[in-house]
């Protein structure tokens, strides 16, 4: 390649997928198995001891699901990635190898309501604890950070919506701390945002929504900058130490600064289990191709449909970091020049049951708990997937009673609009009644 | 030249003409990283003879293990260095001193290795050099191996992939 720095769309369509070397299949094969031959006894003592480079079982990597990965850390500009069953399972993946019961994670009270429950609920079965901070305030961020914190975690942009993180200023925040910043980029995805670029050391995803782009695979994936010294203190023995799980390897010492994305296959996927199957990661493969093509549509549309919105009598307020009236416009600016994004709320005059009248009079946009689909979607957060949170958790969250959530598509613009309009018209004509 | 990034052209051509490597600081211990590396490169090829004064004239992965690179009867083209930055000096400046009669033509400092003073006479003295850099790895990344791991090989081809040597 006679250029060093390929474009973002040339790596969509190239990275990680060099043609088959046996057939020359240009496509990328679904290799359907669970694991593969060894050459002798030496081969396989060699694989299992990550003395060569190989596949063994499909739960720790599958040559189709290896694709996926290289091709996701060649768009977040990262070392190294490892591919899940689920976002969730990726966000379990990114702070296993940095956590020890009694350790604790700071986050973002914006966090989608799904990424709530499992650090607060869940993962506190596991001795975690998270401290929820503002993270606009980032005074209240440093004072967080104490002994026991092992991450910060963050969404780069927020679902469901409107809120963009000052990533810099975080990331100097855990530069400081000597800890990781964890972004979860699903919502504006790399070609709108490279959290790694403004210091990030881990990027978490959810492939199922923008990656994979038309709701068909669960997916999730870990993204290493390469870029964290896990020998800078003492907080990281299961990578810069003798690793109990893995006969005393130092993954540090061993493979430097793949020490991450190895552990993360050698013993996270091993141990927790959550591989992603080849299928899904081969759908996620054709997603990517046309990711900047579909995101530029996604943004642009729903730019659109929040100016309509926001001109509409029966909407309280729009919340899209891409208008004028977002005080997060100047973080836009920064982080997302090429657009805010496709998923965004609006308040509904007439509270609850107007929101969830406004979801049920639409015609074309799909009522269904997922975002980043091709199609326009939407929820009534509160009754639905912020259901599980506290009233106070739920306006924390950006999804209070009168809140709508859309995930616009990348249909006819007119189309989604009029859907909409109608949908808000019935709303009003029916709280009238 | 600088050390900061190297040139995968640069990497492809030192790892295409060693034929043989002599590796300071392998280890007997199979899970220490000089020791993944010598069975790796074994693999793919590459006589990798073992340089270790506690192991000396003992067997190590089908090779006998000598104290110094001045004891290796055979030549060598590559001295791969696994001992820490400020030992590598004096190992540099061993394969100096060695470089026509071993016929030696890079150093090269293992991951966490960096000696920039070291680095600057051995290319005084017409050596290539590598430093912070696994050759392991780079073999493995530059034939599309690192990538069955999920790496990013910064590789862009439409040429069918080679497997590893």
């Amino acid at each position: 390649m006679s250029s060093d720095t390929p474009g973002f769309e040339t790596l969509q369509l190239h990275a990680g997928t060099q043609p088959d070397p046996v057939t020359g299949a240009r496509q990328t094969p679904i290799y359907q198995t669970t694991s593969y031959v060894f050459e002798d006894a030496d081969h396989a003592a060699s694989l299992f001891n990550l003395q060569t480079f190989g596949f063994i079982y499909s739960r720790l990597t599958n040559p189709t699901v290896s694709a996926l990965e290289e091709r996701l850390a060649a768009l977040e500009g990262g070392k190294g990635g490892t591919a899940c069953a689920s976002g969730h399972s990726a966000q379990l993946l990114a702070l296993f190898p940095l956590m020890e019961a009694g350790d604790e994670v700071i986050a973002s009270t914006r966090l989608y309501g799904g990424s709530i429950t499992q650090l607060s609920k869940s993962f506190r079965k596991f001795g975690w604890t998270v401290r929820f901070v503002d993270f606009d305030d980032h005074d209240a961020v440093r004072a967080a950070v104490g002994p026991k914190s092992k991450a910060i975690f963050c969404e780069a942009l927020a679902n469901p919506g409107g809120v963009v993180t000052d990533l810099e200023a975080i990331a100097a925040i855990a530069e400081d701390a000597g800890i990781p910043l964890i972004v979860d980029n699903t919502m504006a995805t790399p070609y709108l945002c490279r959290p790694i670029d403004y210091g990030a050391t881990l990027v978490v995803h959810s492939t199922t929504k923008f990656l994979t782009g038309n709701g068909t695979a669960m997916g999730g994936a870990v993204i290493d900058s390469g870029r964290f010294d896990w020998a800078r203190n003492d907080k990281f023995p299961s990578l810069a130490g003798p690793e109990e799980a893995y006969h005393g390897l130092n993954f540090l010492e061993t493979f430097g600064d793949l020490a991450f994305t190895m552990h993360s296959h050698a013993v996270g996927l091993r141990d927790l289990g959550p591989c992603q199957s080849p299928m899904n990661a081969w759908l996620t493969l054709l997603g990517t191709e046309t990711l900047s093509l579909r995101m530029d549509r996604h943004c642009a549309n729903a730019l659109a449909v929040a100016e309509f919105l926001e001109a509409h009598p029966q909407v309280e307020w729009v919340s899209y970091a891409g208008l004028g009236s977002s005080p997060y416009k100047q973080l836009t600016d920064k982080y997302l020049p090429r657009g805010a994004g496709a998923v965004f709320t609006f308040g509904v005059k007439g509270g609850y049951e107007a929101g969830r009248a406004v979801v049920e009079n639409c015609e074309m946009l799909s009522h269904l708990a997922n975002i980043g689909d091709t199609r326009s979607l939407i929820i009534h957060p509160a009754s639905t997937t912020h259901r599980q949170l506290t009233p106070e958790q739920q306006t924390a969250a950006g999804a209070g009673p009168e809140v709508v959530r859309l995930s616009i598509g990348i249909e006819t613009l007119d189309d989604i609009v009029a859907d909409l309009d109608q949908a808000l018209t019935q709303a009003e004509r029916k709280a009238a009644e | 030249m600088t050390h900061a990034t190297y040139a995968d052209s640069y990497l492809r051509r030192i790892l295409k003409e060693t034929k043989t490597i002599a590796m300071v600081g392998a280890s007997a211990n199979w899970n220490r990283p000089s020791h993944f590396a010598m069975k790796y490169l074994q693999t793919k090829g590459y006589r990798v003879i073992p340089v270790n004064p506690g192991q000396a004239g003992k067997p190590l992965l089908n090779e006998i293990c000598y104290a110094h690179l001045s004891d290796i009867p055979e030549r060598f083209d590559l001295v791969d260095i696994f001992r820490n930055s400020e030992a590598a000096g004096a190992i540099v400046d061993e394969a100096i001193a060695l470089k026509e009669t071993k016929g030696i033509r890079t150093i090269w400092m293992q991951l966490g290795v960096r000696n920039e003073a070291a680095a600057a006479r051995a290319e005084a003295a017409g050596l290539q050099v590598v430093m912070d850099r696994c050759p392991k790895i780079e073999f493995g990344r530059l034939n599309a191996e690192l990538s069955w791991g999920g790496f990013n090989s910064g590789i862009i081809s439409s040429k069918r992939r080679k497997l590893g040597a």
